[in-house]
């Protein structure tokens, strides 16, 4: 490879199945060092398996995977990466508190040291990024949905990763929770940040993605810059201007 | 009460009942937050070959229920693990299996007298060995060594184990070491409550404190503060009013759950309007709708369609 810097997901020619149906056929998938990468497609076009292949807890039948030029079966930087789950819901059988909850993001930090005060300061800064700082103590199962979100945005930040992977962030989350998490992500992206977001459609997002990838059947059909004429954009008179357009190195983002 | 500790077997229960007291909500705890709260119930089952096999090879039926449960618990790790659509199946062949497996096997063996299962079936504070107190102490210490020691990586991996495996924890082998210490613990605790009733106190502490915290931690210190408390009094009720041991103590515990269930209600509403008097938050729900929230009107066709 010639390329200085190692893309963060370089996912080539994955099969993978879910209970014995197949799911993905070959699918191709590359996020470069500062990209953000939508992952778009219709309900069970293989969509969340992608990124479930992509952390690992979907296993491949066929094809490589690299996180940031390292074969997966040798990655050990997992404090590189931050995932967003699709939220059902962040409340679980006991009660937990916010901090509790995003505290869990620390681990791959403090392993199995004790928590400490630079762990503590960086939990606060990730609950304040996402403005749930004076939530810290409320159980997270008394949250609204988009609130619930948020922390779990928080969890995946509070590790400063070179990688965000997303799936469904903006799905049934309220107006406010929308913007502080685009806040979030532009926010991220000016970091340096490499994102990878699952999404139903482009939306609220569409600024700040650089490519688009549309799955259909477990295949790529499209691989590129977003596509406008996609879901609620190809309405008529949608006036559609697009900042990425001009195909910018990504890595001049960072 | 200076009468009861006289006795050597009532310092062994005693002692066998803080141990339990201890161990059983401080696994329970995870097992309530996977939403597995009967998984204990099961083990239990699953233990019952083990004690009859301790019968039948005239060994020592603790340690053969340890090693038959530690088996049955990685058995419904795995099924559980590897999301079966049927995992429920395997885990009713399991349960029911390992109950009559070990009905079976004790009618078999030489010293089938009357109560011989039944102690272990509803715990009994009378037959805590000297021999028994030494392997629930090394046991139990184990158990409450791993749950508290490792609470951060076994609450992540109870809380969104796809999570968990992003920060590179070793998911597996967490699950695997939590299924053995649930059936450790299940072993521990067959002295004193007995295998049928062995899963309540791994689950009812835990419930009842959680009425009236907000924290994991919180949850979990006061669910062991809860499990000593009513095994201790559990116990002592069965010295005194000679009943098996195993009943006063969930009974008891399910009173305590009670009134703390009365307690919660009024509890939070206090808790609500502090707050509400601290800060002036919006009172009403702001929870839209993605499509509400964007200009554009969106039916579930376009949708989609958005691949097309």
């Amino acid at each position: 490879m010639t390329h200085p810097i190692p893309p963060a997901v370089h996912l080539r020619d994955a099969v993978a199945s879910r209970g014995g149906r197949p799911v993905l056929r070959g699918v191709d998938l590359t996020v470069a060092p500062g990209e953000v990468v939508a992952l778009l497609g219709a309900n069970g076009s293989g969509k969340s398996t992608t990124v479930k292949a992509v952390i690992g807890s979907v296993p491949l039948e066929q094809g490589t995977l690299e996180l940031f030029g390292t074969p997966y079966g040798s990655f050990r930087a997992w404090h590189r990466i931050g995932y967003v789950p699709q939220r059902t819901t962040a409340a679980s059988g006991v009660p937990a508190t916010v901090r509790e909850v995003v505290s869990t993001g620390r681990l791959a930090q403090h392993r199995l040291l004790p928590f400490r005060r630079k762990d503590r300061e960086a939990v606060d800064r990730a609950l304040a990024a996402v403005g749930m700082l004076d939530r810290a103590g409320d159980g997270v199962a008394d949250l609204s949905g988009g609130q619930q979100q948020r922390v779990l945005i928080a969890r995946a930040l509070v590790g400063t990763p070179d990688l965000l992977i997303m799936d469904e962030p903006m799905a049934g989350v309220d107006a406010a929770s929308q913007q502080v998490l685009a806040d979030t992500l532009r926010a991220e992206v000016a970091r340096g940040a490499s994102v990878l977001l699952v999404l139903h459609e482009l939306g609220p997002l569409e600024p700040l993605i650089d490519r688009a990838v549309v799955l259909r059947d477990g295949c790529v059909a499209h691989d590129g810059p977003p596509v406008p004429n996609t879901g609620l954009h190809a309405l008529p008179g949608h006036d559609h201007v697009h900042p990425h357009a001009d195909l910018t190195p990504p890595r001049l983002l960072a | 009460m200076t009468e009861m500790l006289s006795y050597d077997f009532m310092q062994r229960a005693l002692l066998a009942a803080v141990l339990v007291g201890i161990t059983a909500p401080a696994v329970g705890i995870y097992l309530v937050q996977r939403r597995q709260a009967l998984m204990g119930d099961g083990m239990g089952h699953v233990a019952m070959t083990g004690v009859g096999l301790g019968f039948i090879f005239q060994t020592s039926p603790v340690w053969m229920a340890v090693l038959v449960c530690v088996l049955g618990a990685v058995t419904m790790e795995l099924v559980r693990s590897r999301g079966n659509q049927r995992g429920d199946i395997a885990l009713a062949m399991l349960f029911y299996g390992g109950m009559a497996c070990g009905k079976l096997l004790v009618s078999l063996s030489a010293q089938a007298g009357a109560g011989s299962l039944e102690s272990y079936l509803w715990g009994s504070i009378l037959t805590v060995a000297p021999s028994d107190l030494a392997v629930i102490a090394v046991l139990g210490a184990v158990v409450i060594a791993v749950t508290v020691g490792l609470r951060r990586q076994l609450f992540a991996i109870c809380q969104d184990e796809d999570f968990a495996r992003v920060t590179g924890l070793p998911v597996r082998t967490l699950n695997l070491l939590l299924a053995v210490m649930a059936a450790v613990t299940v072993t521990v605790a067959m002295r004193v409550v007995g295998l049928l009733l062995v899963s309540a106190l791994m689950v009812v502490p835990v419930v009842a404190a959680q009425q009236l915290t907000r924290s994991f931690a919180a949850t979990q210190a006061a669910a062991i503060a809860l499990g000593v408390v009513v095994s201790l009094a559990g116990v002592t009720g069965s010295y005194h009013l000679n009943v098996p041991s195993g009943p006063a103590i969930v009974l008891l515990a399910i009173a305590v759950f009670a009134v703390f269930s009365l307690l919660a209600a009024p509890l939070a509403r206090r808790r609500h309007r502090a707050r509400g008097e601290a800060d002036q938050g919006p009172k009403v729900c702001d929870v839209q709708l993605p499509s509400q929230g964007s200009s554009d009107a969106t039916t579930p066709e376009q949708r989609a369609g958005l691949a097309q």
